[in-house]
């Protein structure tokens, strides 16, 4: 009688791409259930734009490049960049915003350089720059939390613009910081403004606590480690700490405040991760990760954008190699 | 070199030697200068001209040049034509001339003019020496109206505006809008926008060549 024996080792590794990549999806899922209840249908029309296209722009890049088709559409990378830029789009933006973002993530941030594995830049950071910088004007008008809108008044708002613009569109609680703080108004009322939740922005906290809440399954799973979230999160909230013992006054400058507003956890948990852009090593890791929290703070504190984790995490792309450089790690010979 | 042809020297200036697209020489201005197609065809004339008279000039002294000290003599040479070129876009289009600012005189340092200045008109007869020049500075105009489409249709959803610095009152309404309703991409304008562009240039020409 003969037995099949496999090879060592015999606990399956769990590293195939499109596995790792649905796993970040499922975790993504609580943060598209409460921004759906924030806003409405509006995010979803935006996930299915942004996904369509994305799976489209690939499909087209591979067949372009002569690459197999199917195998690197099933890895779901993809989806992923279009989910993380649906997300983080202004519910209320136009449909050719959701597109053209897509677009040049797929095509000029991903593609162009090789397919996944090959980009230095995170593709979604780099639709979500390009479309901020391209349309700051639609990029900063965010829907207001907690109006729901139904799928009629999303199709007309996305497609035509017909909706009444200003009575469901609000500035951001960083926005109006980066404003009072030009106008050089005190910022202790923005606390009591109907702007503000219970620690940052009504509504946004929720957002954030549900990338927390994936994040932290994401490394339950062993999905991400704990270096490059950890990293981001202490070197955000040592400074701003520093910053807040200085001048309590200044509401921008409570640790919690920064942490839950904009996209600091989603930056930390699921943009900063990814494998393909950042620090290879895990003392790389902690380097890179805390260049990206110093970088959202400085910028956030004197930049003239009102929130910073797409620029920081380019920024510190761009570091990554030569991080990797430094934190080469010695051989056993020279030990 | 000495003996190239006129059909070689011509292809190599458009085509096959481009200097902005192959060579990746004059990128400084090339990359500045390029937001509106306007912008563009001025300095490109700007360039060709000076191209063709610094290769004129430098292949007509080049038996009296020593070799040591051809480079500082070459600048020298090209900085006066250049200095000439300024006053005559002074004088005659002003609105131009401030619209392309500190561009003018930095054409002395585009790197293709000196190149040229070097690898050509130094060792051929003179009107090899022009041919080249005007054909290097064709092409380079070529790739700057290229880039300047470009960045003026998605950067702001026109073509020809501002076509009056150039070709005086009657090109006011020569401005076509591209796009209706179409507030433009400001990242075409930027910097950034533009070394996409040109990135796409160069591989629009490099898989062109290789599919010949």
């Amino acid at each position: 009688m003969q037995f099949s024996t496999s090879c060592s080792p015999f606990i399956p590794a769990n590293t195939s791409v499109s596995l790792v990549m649905r796993q970040v999806l499922i975790a993504l899922t609580p943060v598209l259930g409460v921004m759906f209840w924030l806003f409405g249908y509006t995010v979803l029309l935006h996930l299915l734009l942004a996904s369509s296209t994305a799976l489209l722009a690939e499909a087209g890049c591979l067949w372009l490049r002569k690459r197999a088709v199917t195998i690197h559409l099933l890895d779901y990378s993809a989806l992923i960049t279009a989910t993380l830029l649906a997300l983080a789009i202004p519910t209320i933006a136009p449909w050719w915003m959701s597109i053209s973002g897509t677009l040049f993530a797929i095509i000029i941030a991903k593609q162009i350089y090789g397919g996944l594995g090959y980009n230095p830049f995170n593709p979604a950071m780099a639709g979500y720059v390009f479309l901020l910088i391209s349309f700051p004007q639609q990029m900063t008008a965010w829907q207001t939390p907690y109006t729901f809108l139904p799928i009629s008044d999303s199709l007309n708002l996305i497609f035509s613009g017909s909706v009444a613009f200003d009575s469901i569109s609000s500035a951001t609680v960083l926005d109006s910081i980066k404003t009072t703080k030009t106008l050089g108004t005190s910022l202790l009322d923005l606390r009591s403004s109907s702007l503000f939740g219970f620690i940052a922005g009504q509504g946004w906290e929720l957002i954030s606590l549900a990338y927390l809440t994936g994040g932290l399954w994401l490394l339950y799973r062993k999905i991400i480690s704990w270096h490059i979230p950890t990293a981001v999160l202490l070197s955000l909230c040592i400074p701003t700490s520093i910053h807040y013992l200085i001048d309590a006054n200044n509401v921008a400058n409570s640790p919690l405040f920064q942490l839950f507003s904009g996209a600091s956890l989603c930056g930390a948990f699921f943009i900063a991760t990814d494998p393909v852009s950042a620090a290879a090593s895990n003392t790389g890791r902690l380097y890179y990760g805390a260049l990206i929290g110093l970088l959202i703070y400085v910028i956030r504190s004197w930049g003239a954008y009102p929130d910073a984790v797409a620029f920081a995490v380019l920024i510190a792309n761009l570091a990554a190699p030569a991080i990797d450089v430094y934190m080469r790690p010695k051989s056993t010979s020279q030990r | 070199m000495a003996t190239s042809s006129t059909q070689s020297i011509i292809r190599n200036g458009l085509w096959h030697n481009n200097q902005a697209l192959v060579a990746l020489l004059g990128l400084c201005p090339l990359l500045a200068v390029s937001n509106t197609v306007i912008n563009s065809l001025g300095l490109g004339i700007a360039t060709t001209l000076t191209l063709v008279l610094s290769n004129g000039l430098v292949s007509s002294l080049r038996g009296y040049i020593l070799p040591e000290i051809r480079l500082p003599l070459f600048v020298l040479m090209i900085a006066g034509i250049v200095t000439i070129i300024e006053l005559l876009m002074h004088a005659w289009f002003y609105q131009l001339y401030k619209s392309l600012g500190i561009f003018i005189p930095l054409i002395v340092t585009n790197c293709a003019i000196i190149g040229r200045a070097e690898v050509f008109a130094s060792k051929n007869r003179i009107l090899p020496s022009l041919l080249d020049g005007l054909a290097m500075g064709l092409g380079f105009s070529f790739a700057l109206l290229a880039l300047g489409v470009f960045r003026e249709i998605l950067g702001a959803g026109t073509l020809f505006s501002q076509a009056e610095l150039l070709f005086g009152e009657t090109a006011k309404n020569w401005q076509i809008h591209v796009f209706d309703n179409y507030t433009g991409a400001l990242l075409a304008l930027l910097p950034p926008g533009t070394f996409i562009g040109l990135g796409l240039l160069i591989a629009a020409k490099n898989a062109y060549t290789l599919h010949k």
